[in-house]
C-alpha cells in the first residue's frame, strides 16, 4: 500500500511539474463551458439580407422596417436589380434576399393579391430554412393587420408548454455533452499517453524491473486522472450553475456517482489503447478517432441520433459518452432518480468492466 | 538549396516509412468524410409522439392521423392520462404531448372554439421550437379543413392576401451533406498542418534529435522549410483525397475552379502550419504540444462556423471569428464549391489568411532557437 501511495505521489508530481498541461486540463471545460454556453446555438440571428424593393410604396416599406425590427435580421443591403442577388451571395455575406415586385401595394389594394419573392442562400440549408420561415411570419403578420383579423370561427386554439427549459436556451443541451467530452479527454487521451510516453522514453522498463506489481503500476496512473476529472466535474457544475443558470434538478450525488461510473469507464479505454500500442502518436491517434469524435458526433448532444442512417444509430449505442450523455439530462435537467435510469447505469457500468479486464489481460509485462 | 534538399529527403523519408502517419493521413479523411456527414444532419424530423386523447371523437381520430400522415411525427404512444405520457418524456421515450380534451369535438362545432394542449420536452431548444412549430401549422390545416366543411366561404376572396413564393438557391434540394463536406475537408486539412508537423518537431526534441540537427551548420530558415514543406505536400494531398471522396461518395463537384481552391488551400496550409511551428517551439514534449494544439484547434473549429452559423454568435465570439484561419477556410470552401465564387470574390478571405501566414511564420522563425 504505501509503495503504491509512492507511486501515486510520483504521478502527481508529473502533473504539477508540468505546468501548461495542468493549466490546459482544468482551463479546458472552463472554455468549452463559456464557447458552447455562450457562443454556439442552433437558434438564427442577425441574419444579413438584402432587399430589393421594385415598388417602394407604402406596403413595401411597412413590411421592410418590421424586417429591419425583427432580432433576427440585419438588412444589410438595398439592390437595385436582380442581377444583383446572385453577385451578393457570392461574396457570402448575404444569407436571404427579399424581392418585391413593381405596383406591390396596388395590386394588394385592387386585386387584394401581391405576391412578393423570398429567395434564400441555401449553401446552408437549415439557416435558408429557418430564415424563409421567419419572413413569411412577419409578412403573414403584416397581412393579417391589414385584414384587421376579423375572428374565424371553428378554431382550434392550441397552448403550447415546454417542459424542462421554457427559455428554450441551448445551454441544457450542451452542459451534459461538454461533460461528457472533457472527461473523456482528460480520461482517455491522457491515462492512454502518460503510459505510452513512458515506453517510449524508456522509463517503462525501469518501472517494470522494479518489485512493484504491474497492475499498481497502472492503477496508480489512472488515480491521478480520476481525481482531475473530479475537479473538472465540479468546475462545471459551479459554471453551470451560476454562470449559465442551469439547474441541478436531480439528486446531486446520483450525478456524481454516474460522473465517477463514467469517468472509470474512460479511464479503462485509456489503459486498453496504452496497452496495446507503443508511440504518442499512434495513442493521441486512436483516442482522437476511437473516443473524441463518437463522442462528438454519435452521442446526441451535437448531431440528433434520431437523423442518422441505421448503422450509425446502432453504432451509437457502443459509445459510452451516449449513455453517460442521456443520464445526465435525465438527472441533472429532468431530475428523475435512478429508477429512471438504472437501465443505462448497468450499460455503463458492463462498459466499464468489459474494458478494464480486456486492458489488464493486453497489459504485457514483458517488453518486446 | 542543396542542403534544403537533403533536409526535405530526410523528412520525406521519416514520414513515410512511419506507417502510423501514413495511416493518419490516409485513413483520417476517409473516415470522417465517409461518416461524419451522415451523422451531422440537423433537419429535425421523425418527431416521437404521445397522444393523450380524452375525446375519443372522430375529430380526434382524423386529427391524428392526419399528423401521423404529415411524416414529421411518429405516434410513440396512446396514454390515458397526462402523468402517463409525461412519463413517456421522462424515459426519452418520446418528445411531443398531445392532449385532445374531453369534448374536442362537440366545443368545436357548438361553442365555436376548442383548445388543445401540448407539451414539449425543450432539452434541445430547436427541436422543440420547430417540432411545436409544425404540430401546429398541421393543427391550422386541419381547421381549415374542419371550418370548410361547416362554412360557405364567398366565391371571391374578401381578404387581402400577400403570395409568398420562396426557393432555395445553390443547394435547391436542401442537402445537408453539400453544407457538411466542404467544412469537414477544411478540418482535415486543419488537422494535418497544425497537429502533424508540430508533433513532428516535438518529437525530435523529445527523443533528443533536435541536438544533432542543431550542432550542424543548418540554419534555422533551413530547419523551418525542410519541416513546413513536407507537411504543405500532405495537407493538399489529404486535400486532394477529401475531394475525390467527396466527388465519389457525395457527388459533389465545385462550382467554382479548382484552382481558387488550391491557390486558398496553399496559403491556408501555410498558416496553420506556421501555427503549428509556432506551437512546437513553445512546447517541449508531444504531450503538451498535442494538448495545446488539441485546445486551439477546438475552439478555432467550434468558433469557425462549421456546426454553427457565426452570424447568431454574441459580438465576442464574432470577434474571435475574426483571428480565426479556420473560420476563413471554411467560408472560402462553402463559397467556391456551393456558389462557384471567384478569386475576387474570396478576394478579403486571402488577404486576411496570408496576413496570418507571415505573422504566424515570422513568429515561428524568431522564436526557434538553435541552443538549447
Amino acid at each position: 500500500m504505501n509503495q503504491f501511495i509512492s507511486f501515486v505521489r510520483k504521478e502527481f508530481y508529473h502533473i504539477f511539474r508540468d505546468k501548461r498541461t495542468l493549466f490546459i486540463l482544468l482551463g479546458m471545460p472552463i472554455v468549452q463551458i463559456t464557447i458552447f454556453g455562450f457562443a454556439l446555438t442552433n437558434e438564427v440571428k442577425n441574419s444579413k439580407i438584402a432587399i430589393l424593393d421594385n415598388s417602394k410604396d407604402a406596403a413595401t416599406i411597412s413590411i421592410t422596417n418590421q424586417i429591419e425590427a425583427s432580432r433576427y435580421f440585419d438588412v444589410y443591403k438595398n439592390l437595385r436589380s436582380n442581377n444583383d442577388i446572385e453577385s451578393s451571395f457570392k461574396e457570402g455575406k448575404v444569407k436571404l434576399a427579399i424581392v418585391f415586385p413593381q405596383h406591390f401595394n396596388e395590386d394588394l389594394q385592387h386585386f387584394n393579391k401581391a405576391q412578393v419573392q423570398l429567395v434564400a442562400d441555401a449553401s446552408d440549408p437549415n439557416v435558408a430554412n429557418t430564415l424563409t420561415n421567419y419572413a413569411s411570419a412577419i409578412i403573414i403578420d403584416y397581412q393579417n393587420r391589414i385584414n384587421n383579423e376579423a375572428k374565424l370561427p371553428y378554431t382550434i386554439n392550441t397552448e403550447m408548454r415546454m417542459l424542462y427549459n421554457p427559455q428554450l436556451k441551448g445551454a441544457y443541451n450542451f452542459v451534459p455533452g461538454v461533460m461528457a467530452m472533457v472527461l473523456m479527454l482528460v480520461c482517455t487521451l491522457m491515462t492512454a499517453i502518460t503510459v505510452v510516453r513512458e515506453k517510449e522514453i524508456g522509463t517503462m522498463e525501469i518501472l517494470l524491473a522494479s518489485p512493484i506489481q504491474p497492475l499498481k503500476i497502472i492503477t496508480a496512473k489512472a488515480v491521478p486522472y480520476l481525481l482531475l476529472s473530479m475537479v473538472n466535474i465540479a468546475s462545471i457544475l459551479l459554471l453551470s450553475v451560476f454562470v449559465l443558470d442551469v439547474p441541478i434538478n436531480g439528486n446531486l450525488f446520483l450525478l456524481i456517482f454516474e460522473s465517477i461510473l463514467f469517468t472509470l469507464t474512460c479511464l479503462a479505454f485509456g489503459l486498453l489503447i496504452s496497452a496495446s500500442t507503443d508511440s504518442q502518436q499512434v495513442a493521441m491517434f486512436i483516442s482522437l478517432t476511437g473516443m473524441f469524435l463518437p463522442t462528438i458526433m454519435l452521442s446526441g448532444f451535437m448531431f440528433p441520433i434520431e437523423n442518422m442512417p441505421l448503422p450509425l444509430r446502432i453504432i451509437s449505442n457502443i459509445v459510452p459518452a451516449k449513455w453517460y450523455y442521456l443520464i445526465v439530462k435525465d438527472v441533472m435537467i429532468k431530475g428523475v432518480g435512478i429508477g429512471e435510469i438504472w437501465k443505462e447505469t448497468l450499460i455503463l457500468a458492463g462498459m466499464m468492466l468489459f474494458l478494464l479486464t480486456l486492458a489488464i489481460k493486453k497489459f504485457k509485462i514483458r517488453l518486446a | 538549396m542543396r542542403t534544403l534538399r537533403f533536409l526535405l529527403q530526410k523528412e520525406f523519408r521519416q514520414i513515410f516509412r512511419d506507417p502510423s502517419i501514413l495511416r493518419i493521413i490516409f485513413v483520417m479523411p476517409m473516415i470522417q468524410l465517409l461518416i461524419l456527414p451522415w451523422a451531422a444532419d440537423y433537419e429535425v424530423k421523425d418527431i416521437q409522439l404521445s397522444v393523450v386523447d380524452h375525446d375519443h371523437s372522430g375529430y380526434s381520430r382524423q386529427l391524428i392521423s392526419k399528423i401521423t400522415a404529415s411524416g414529421y411525427f411518429q405516434l410513440q404512444s396512446y396514454d390515458n392520462s397526462f402523468s402517463n405520457a409525461l412519463h413517456n418524456i421522462e424515459k426519452d421515450k418520446s418528445d411531443l404531448i398531445l392532449e385532445i380534451p374531453v369534448s374536442f369535438e362537440k366545443d368545436l362545432v357548438k361553442e365555436n372554439g376548442s383548445t388543445l394542449f401540448m407539451a414539449i420536452d425543450a432539452i434541445n431548444g430547436v427541436k422543440a421550437n420547430l417540432g411545436g412549430a409544425y404540430l401546429r401549422s398541421i393543427i391550422q390545416d386541419y381547421n381549415k379543413e374542419v371550418r370548410l366543411k361547416w362554412v360557405q366561404f364567398p366565391r371571391f376572396n374578401p381578404e387581402k392576401n400577400i403570395e409568398i413564393a420562396s426557393s432555395n438557391w445553390f443547394n435547391p434540394l436542401m442537402n445537408y451533406k453539400y453544407f457538411m463536406v466542404p467544412g469537414i475537408l477544411v478540418l482535415l486539412v486543419t488537422m494535418v498542418g497544425s497537429f502533424l508537423a508540430s508533433l513532428n518537431i516535438v518529437k525530435e526534441k523529445e527523443i533528443g534529435t533536435i541536438e544533432q540537427i542543431n550542432v550542424t551548420p543548418v540554419k534555422k530558415y533551413q530547419f523551418i522549410l525542410g519541416k513546413l514543406i513536407p507537411f504543405w505536400v500532405l495537407g493538399l494531398i489529404v486535400l486532394s483525397i477529401g475531394m475525390l471522396i467527396a466527388r465519389l461518395a457525395y457527388g459533389i463537384i465545385p462550382v467554382g475552379s479548382l484552382f481558387t481552391i488550391y491557390a486558398f488551400a496553399g496559403v491556408y496550409l501555410l498558416a496553420v502550419l506556421g501555427l503549428g511551428l509556432l506551437i512546437s517551439t513553445f512546447t517541449s514534449n508531444q504531450q503538451q504540444a498535442m494538448l495545446i494544439s488539441f485546445f486551439m484547434m477546438m475552439i478555432f473549429i467550434l468558433l469557425g462556423g462549421l456546426y454553427t452559423s457565426i452570424d447568431s454568435m454574441p459580438a465576442w465570439a464574432r470577434a474571435i471569428t475574426r483571428i480565426n484561419p479556420v473560420s476563413y477556410f471554411i467560408d472560402v470552401m462553402r463559397m467556391v464549391v456551393l456558389k462557384g465564387s471567384s478569386l475576387s470574390d474570396i478576394r478579403y478571405h486571402l488577404f486576411t489568411v496570408f496576413g496570418f501566414a507571415v505573422f504566424l511564420n515570422t513568429w515561428a522563425v524568431i522564436s526557434y532557437k538553435k541552443r538549447s
